[in-house]
């Protein structure tokens, strides 16, 4: 598999990997895939109080593609707002990476990462709120 | 990591290098200095001579595993071996039965035929093979039938290495009459195969895997007790009618030559192979969740297949590009399934998307292996920092426990 100049720029020096601590109110985290299909994205954000995303870190286990597409995300969402930052479309990051068709699944499942880490961060203020 | 230095070839269980012996030798068999005749030609010295080299060529590769010339087919490779071996016996016999019995974790061509089988209105037991790869006899013996008319299991294996036990499943097909059909494409050469001793009855051989050339390969059928095939390919009846087209001498002395060096070279091969195969395994065995598949003893070591836990095996592959292996999973094409000869000898998808198959031949050195050592080691490392499971690994997180997505 020949792979892109963006893909193995980010393989090679991946962006913000890491782990941010998950049960920080201020941190939402997203978990998806599945080891059995041979991808597994976590992304976590930490949101301000202006809800901006001041961090993001990832860890990726899956192919060059899938480790791209998920420090790409970390470098994009930093400084945008949580509604900003669930705007991002699976079809931008293929775009910007070049990725080939039999690599999408690797975009799509970066935007799944990033809905699934600020539905986390919003549950968990809600409930912080009803107890409040 | 120099683009321009050649990376190092860990891949000869796909393909070996041609011996600079056997290139020589199939240079005097191509161009107006040398004997380009055609072997059927029986009116003049050019179709003489070829025919000699080709009879000459039959007899080396019958030398290595102790058959008779006149039991070598020629045939394009180990593909089209296992094709006119299972299709062609299984026609021939079809009025005795329409029962077929193969494994798992066979290679595709084998597999392939037999689905062709099918279609054909035949029915194919595909047995699971025990975890280390290897098949249980008893269980083989228990899914024979009255209408069982062929067995195909291979030697060597070509994802794991295993040595199947083919002298005991001969037996075993003899005494129930049933043929008894191997693939040797991996073995030949490598480990001792005397036809003498093993009952069987068809076996697969190819010249690429042993340092001759791509395109060319022969089938074994036995003359005593006689098996019988029908044809796959029609034509000028070379081969016995059982395989026409003209015969490619070049390539035929190619594979002679192969075969002879690999009869005179077993030994030191295995020897120098094994030395090679420890040194990796000890290099490689000390980093945690590190899993090899297959059988530690019924193998030939020059095909190790190595899992790395919680690494994913495209990602691996493109941190060591510098050493050229293979992904034992199928990822690297568009399909995402991992390897069907991992799953099929019960690893889990996880162990089975993280495996690396790293296949030693004649020309490994020991620095290359020390540097695959090193390459290898370095990228689990890295890969391992970037695994949000090898993360859950280290908390103690029961990761069968979590409901995971699949997509």
């Amino acid at each position: 598999m020949a792979y892109g100049k963006k893909v193995l720029d980010h393989y090679e020096n991946p962006r913000n990997v890491g782990t941010l601590d998950k049960n920080d109110k201020s941190v939402g985290t997203g978990m998806v895939g599945a080891p059995a299909c041979g991808d597994v994205m976590k992304l976590q954000i930490k949101v301000n109080d202006e809800g901006v995303i001041e961090d993001a870190k990832f860890k990726t286990y899956g192919c060059g593609s899938a480790i791209a597409s998920s420090s790409l995300l970390t470098e994009w969402v930093r400084g945008k707002t949580v509604e900003q930052a669930q705007e991002i479309k699976n079809s931008e990051i293929a775009e910007e990476l070049a990725l080939p068709p039999v690599k999408i699944h690797c975009s799509v499942l970066a935007e799944d990462a990033i809905k699934a880490a600020v539905n986390d961060y919003y549950e968990k203020n809600v409930k912080k709120e009803e107890i409040a | 990591m120099s683009k321009k230095e050649t990376p190092i070839y860990l891949d000869y269980a796909s393909t070996t290098p041609i011996d600079d012996r056997v290139a020589k030798k199939m240079l005097e068999y191509m161009t107006t200095d040398g004997m380009y005749g055609n072997p059927a030609s029986r009116s003049h010295s050019f179709g003489w001579d070829a025919d000699d080299a080709v009879s000459q060529s039959r007899q080396h590769v019958a030398d290595l595993i102790n058959a008779d010339p006149r039991e070598i087919v020629w045939t394009s490779g180990a593909t089209e071996s296992d094709n006119l071996a299972i299709k062609g016996a299984a026609h021939f016999y079809k009025k005795k039965g329409k029962h077929v019995i193969t494994i798992k974790t066979e290679h595709k061509a084998v597999l392939d035929a037999c689905r062709q089988l099918e279609r054909e209105g035949f029915e194919v037991t595909y047995m699971e093979p025990m975890p280390n790869g290897l098949i249980n006899i008893e269980k083989l013996e228990s899914e024979i039938r009255d209408d069982t008319v062929l067995i195909s299991i291979m030697h060597v294996n070509n994802e794991i290495g295993v040595i199947q036990d083919i002298e005991a499943i001969g037996e075993l097909a003899r005494s129930k009459k049933i043929i008894f059909h191997v693939d040797a494409a991996q073995s030949a050469g490598k480990v001792e195969i005397d036809l003498q001793k093993m009952k069987v009855d068809l076996m697969s051989f190819s010249a690429h895997k042993i340092y001759g050339p791509k395109g060319i390969g022969a089938l074994y059928v036995r003359r005593k007790p006689r098996v019988r095939l029908e044809a796959q390919i029609h034509g000028g009846g070379h081969e016995r009618g059982l395989r026409s087209g003209t015969l490619p001498t070049h390539q035929i002395v190619g594979m002679g030559e192969a075969f002879r060096i690999a009869k005179e070279e077993m030994e030191s091969d295995y020897d120098k192979v094994s030395q090679l195969r420890n040194r990796l395994w000890n290099g490689l065995k000390d980093i945690e969740e590190v899993y090899l598949n297959g059988d530690f003893e019924n193998r030939y070591p020059g095909i190790m297949n190595i899992s790395f836990n919680y690494v994913e095996g495209e990602s691996l592959i493109m941190a060591t590009k510098d050493i050229a292996v293979s992904s034992g999973s199928a990822c690297t094409s568009a399909s995402l399934e991992p390897s069907f000869v991992l799953r099929a000898i019960g690893r889990s998808d996880e162990l089975a998307h993280s495996s690396l198959r790293m296949s030693i031949g004649r020309f490994t050195t020991e620095d290359e292996i020390d540097t695959t050592i090193e390459t290898v080691s370095k990228a689990v490392e890295k890969l391992r920092a970037l695994s949000p499971l090898w993360e859950m690994y280290k908390d103690g997180i029961d990761m069968s426990k979590i409901e995971w997505a699949a997509h």
